[in-house]
């Protein structure tokens, strides 16, 4: 029987590996990626929640997050294209033009 | 035979499930962006499965279209776009936070755990619940489409806005710079 | 139509967004551009004519109409502090009663009468500033219309928020000049400190209430005030913070007088009748919780009863004829909070009304001669001008008698009103404290004295005797076009006829103006106990007195062929008290020595280390030779300098931890942030066992 359980230790397994991703990874497209792991384990908890308590509330936020995360994306990866006509990369350690 | 029809459900679980951790981990772990996203993309696939598997159809083809279509492509589309050049080298990580990100996301994975632990009791709710408007029995696109435009219209409609202005906003960033090649 | 309250704000936010977002990109015509405005605000008033007419017609006077437009903040279910289970969900509704129907008038009212103003006072500006003021004047608009009709806190704070937004963009309108942009910072700086204030007492509402409904609130205590009583005390305090600041009370009163940086139109609109009125509002509209705390109450009449008189005072020696009124309008709001202190929130509410009219009147006509003087407002350089100006002469006269409280000017009814109540108070003992409202009744008839004074200095210094200003200017003055005349007129008319409104001293029925406002903010009145009516006319007729011997005085001093004599001779035997005086009692001074130079020295410290160390892990040597020479600068300050270096090496250290974080590595804020995170959800697991 898979239970609740089950699906909100995924979530928090996907949602961890995105918040360890975005911090240690150089390559901005990835970090953006790493992101999207995060919203996608929101969405997981939304739905096991929705599924759980018999509410569609939960399904129709995770709709609202996927908008957001689409909306998200759509931004940040015009940045990188901003970036790189900026700069020539996406590496993030070079973009650190306050460094101190 | 019977033991998988018994089991089919937990199967499909586990197997979607490490097809998510895995497509996570390669998100992380890949040096080369069009790997990531690829495993990125399994990871979407898997969460769509999951969505199935949760009785959540209209949502699992939402991540499908959106997400392993749009999204995805739009990584893809801006990662050729770049060109390999612009991409970091060596190394791939920024390599002094590695420990501290790894011990800080152990620490909130045991404390999101712990939180977690103790929050659900009791078996899941009847399915057909979450099909049911005003008493009525629908399909669960049908279902989300009512809350969607009755219960929270005001709500689904503020989100378009932000996601017209997401859209005006990535164009105003990705056109040519005024001035240079002229307005664009 | 009372159903289509919500249009009331929409008209003129809709103006605000056709010419701030079209008219101003595409350059109209100012025709174009002041059409679109008054048809915004001409139509508000229309609406909220026909609203409140609807509403008095099938609702009834006596009871409140409350119109839901959706559900703002579906918050749930949760347990109050004060033990009830609550369904917090808050509504966008608007709600006109009594109170708000006033409040609801007059703005729309004054506020189309200003629009009509600032067509003939603007004509000189550039098509697309034209179009931007009047896009900010209808926003303004918009904004205190949300925040008198707001049916609970949450709408109100929208409304406040919204009405100091565009404060702020009014008074920085002429945003080239420094002082200007400075001016229109300083009031957005200064409010938001009363605005904190203000939200946290919202935040404290939710936790007792679980709701900030105003009728869900009233009838909460209602039901039981004895539970209540110890929120009601820090709740109320809060708030008043909150008036404190958008009323430009003491402490905070020191964005008002800088606010006059803006046009004259929108002091008149903004810093005189509408939006500082805002503050006297709140309290009367949450007067259930002022109600249950005495010492509330008693913290809202002694702040009110010191600033009427300490603005007063500086009103005395202003040379600046807007200065004049700004000082004025601080002193008069502090007449306000004093009554609603008294536990006369309706006799408040009547000062608001009448000043409304006056005030507005005053500023206008400031205004119209301004624009007459070519910019100048230095009433030294003015004078003589009755003869230039006729109508704006006349309704100045009006106004200036209406704020003097000279019956049978509306300011009299008003003024006496309050001075009424506060010394049943006085002499009833309200609470216990009636000696202290002893000492505010006299403070409130000095103010008055005082109030008559300056104002007829002004009148004398800038329409009577010779004019003292350039040949050039001499030669320019003129009477201002007749959309700003008109709008004189009609205010000067109501400032006599709006206090007949509320006739207190002939007797509780023809006080007509306090029996409507009954309902929603009845006046406190000590238990058995009633001034008589032989002592409350010899009051009317002290205060009356009173003010005409301020006026005498006035006169005395400042006209007739030995005009300025008296003044002159006074400053040379007094040169201290007439400096302090002029400058305001250094108050600007000490808050520029104080508040504003330590948070620079905190940004000073901070950027200084911010700076200081560059190369930081990079240049191990580098970074110690700083760091040895920052520890002995630090043992040189301590201790030559001591304590107060102290504080400064505080700010240092801190800076230093600080400073680690502000490294530059996108990342490393992605680890703080997860930091923060992970210490959230300790917390929360904590607190949740």
């Amino acid at each position: 029987m898979i239970t609740t359980t089950h699906y909100l230790v995924l979530s928090l397994i996907l949602f961890t590996l995105g918040v360890v991703g975005l911090m240690v990874r150089r390559n901005f497209i990835t970090v953006l990626m790493c992101i999207e792991l995060m919203l996608n384990a929101a969405n997981l908890n939304f739905i096991a929640f929705s599924r759980q308590l018999g509410d569609l509330t939960g399904q129709v936020f995770a709709v609202f997050v996927i908008t957001i995360a689409a909306a998200e994306a759509a931004i940040g990866l015009g940045i990188i294209v901003a970036l790189v006509r900026l700069k020539q990369t996406t590496d993030l350690d070079r973009v650190n033009v306050m460094e101190g | 035979m019977s033991w998988f029809l018994v089991h089919f459900a937990q199967l499909v679980f586990y197997v979607m499930a490490a097809c998510v951790i895995a497509g996570a981990v390669g998100v992380i772990a890949f040096k080369s962006p069009v790997h990531a996203a690829l495993s990125l993309l399994a990871s979407f696939l898997g969460v769509a499965g999951l969505f199935v598997l949760m009785e959540a159809e209209f949502l699992a083809a939402v991540q499908v279209l959106v997400y392993a279509g749009g999204v995805m492509v739009l990584f893809l589309f801006v990662i050729m776009l770049v060109k390999a050049r612009a991409i970091p080298r060596e190394p791939q990580y920024v390599n002094r936070l590695v420990p501290a990100a790894v011990g800080l996301g152990v620490v909130l994975a045991l404390l999101l755990g712990a939180g977690m632990w103790a929050s659900v009791t009791g078996a899941p709710a009847d399915a057909a619940a979450l099909q049911r408007v005003a008493g009525v029995q629908l399909g669960n696109t049908e279902a989300v489409g009512w809350s969607l435009y009755r219960d929270y219209l005001l709500p689904f409609e503020v989100v378009s806005i932000v996601l017209l202005v997401a859209m005006i906003g990535a164009i105003v960033l990705g056109r040519k710079e005024p001035g240079k090649e002229g307005r664009a | 139509m009372k159903d289509l309250l919500w249009l009331i704000p929409l008209l003129p936010l809709l103006g605000a967004a056709v010419n701030g977002l079209v008219g101003n990109r595409r350059g109209w015509s100012k025709h174009a551009t002041s059409g679109v405005a008054l048809a915004a605000s001409g139509l508000a008033l229309l609406a909220a004519l026909a609203a409140i007419a609807d509403w008095a017609a099938t609702v009834g006077t006596g009871a409140a109409h409350v119109d839901r437009v959706f559900t703002w903040i579906p918050a749930g279910f949760g347990h109050t502090t004060g033990g009830l289970l609550a369904n917090l969900s808050v509504d966008f509704s608007l709600r006109i009663d009594a109170l708000s129907a006033v409040m609801l008038f007059f703005v729309t009212f004054v506020g189309f009468l200003i629009h009509v103003y600032s067509v003939g006072y603007m004509h000189s500006e550039e098509e697309r500033p034209y179009a931007r003021y009047f896009a900010y004047l209808n926003l303004f608009m918009f904004a205190m219309l949300t925040l008198v009709l707001g049916a609970n806190l949450a709408v109100l704070f929208v409304g406040w928020e919204g009405v100091g937004l565009c404060s702020y963009l009014l008074i920085g309108f002429y945003f080239e000049k420094d002082w200007c942009a400075a001016a229109g910072k300083k009031a957005f700086i200064v409010n938001r400190i009363g605005d904190f204030g203000f939200i946290l007492a919202i935040f404290w509402t939710v936790k007792v209430f679980g709701t900030v409904d105003f009728g869900a609130l009233q009838g909460a205590i209602a039901a039981d005030p004895a539970r209540f009583a110890a929120a009601a005390t820090p709740i109320a305090l809060l708030l008043f913070v909150g008036a404190v600041g958008k009323s430009a009370q003491l402490p905070l009163y020191v964005w008002l007088p800088d606010a006059m940086a803006g046009p004259t139109p929108v002091s008149a609109l903004i810093h005189a009748a509408t939006m500082v009125t805002a503050g006297v509002y709140m309290v009367a509209r949450t007067n259930f919780f002022f109600r249950l705390s005495p010492v509330a109450m008693l913290t809202v009449a002694l702040v009110g009863g010191l600033t009427a008189v300490f603005a007063a005072t500086i009103g005395l020696a202003q040379n600046d004829i807007k200065k004049v009124l700004a000082y004025s309008t601080v002193s008069q709001l502090g007449y306000m909070f004093l009554a609603a202190g008294a536990g006369a929130f309706a006799g408040g509410m009547f000062h608001v009304f009448t000043h409304a009219f006056f005030k507005a009147c005053l500023f206008l006509g400031a205004g119209s001669v301004i624009h007459a003087c070519s910019g100048n407002q230095d009433m030294r350089t003015m004078g003589g001008l009755k003869k230039h100006m006729p109508t704006t002469y006349w309704t100045f006269v009006v106004a200036t008698l209406a704020l003097a409280g000279v019956p049978p000017f509306a300011g009299f009814f008003s003024k006496d009103e309050i001075l009424g109540k506060v010394f049943a108070a006085a002499s009833g003992d309200l609470n216990g404290f009636g000696a202290v409202y002893a000492v505010l009744w006299v403070l409130g008839l000095a103010g008055a004295f005082m109030t008559a004074f300056y104002m007829f200095r002004a009148v004398h210094m800038t329409f009577h005797g010779e004019f003292r200003g350039s040949h050039e200017q001499a030669h320019h003055l003129h009477e201002s076009p007749r959309s700003m005349t008109v709008p004189l007129q009609v205010l000067a008319v109501g400032s006599v006829a709006a206090g007949f409104l509320g006739m207190g001293m002939f007797g509780p029925r023809v006080n007509w103006f306090e029996r409507l406002l009954h309902p929603v903010a009845a006046t406190v009145e000590v238990e058995g106990h009633h001034v008589g009516a032989g002592l409350e006319w010899s009051l009317i007729a002290l205060s009356v007195a009173v003010a005409l011997s301020g006026i005498w005085f006035a006169t005395r001093w400042y006209f007739g062929p030995q005009a300025f004599a008296r003044p002159r001779r006074f400053a040379e035997r007094f040169p201290g008290l007439v400096a302090t005086v002029a400058n305001k009692y250094y108050v600007d001074e000490a808050y520029n020595a104080t508040a504003v130079a330590g948070t620079m020295k905190l940004a000073q410290a901070s950027w200084e280390f911010d700076a200081r160390v560059i190369d930081g892990t990079v240049n191990g040597a580098r970074h110690l030779t700083v760091g040895t020479s920052f520890f002995s600068g630090l043992f040189d300050l301590n201790v030559v300098d001591g304590l107060v270096n102290l504080v400064a090496a505080a700010y240092g250290w801190a800076s230093r931890a600080l400073r680690r974080v502000q490294w530059g590595v996108v990342q490393g804020y992605a680890l703080v942030m997860t930091v923060g995170f992970v210490l959230m959800v300790a917390a929360a697991l904590w607190l949740g066992r």
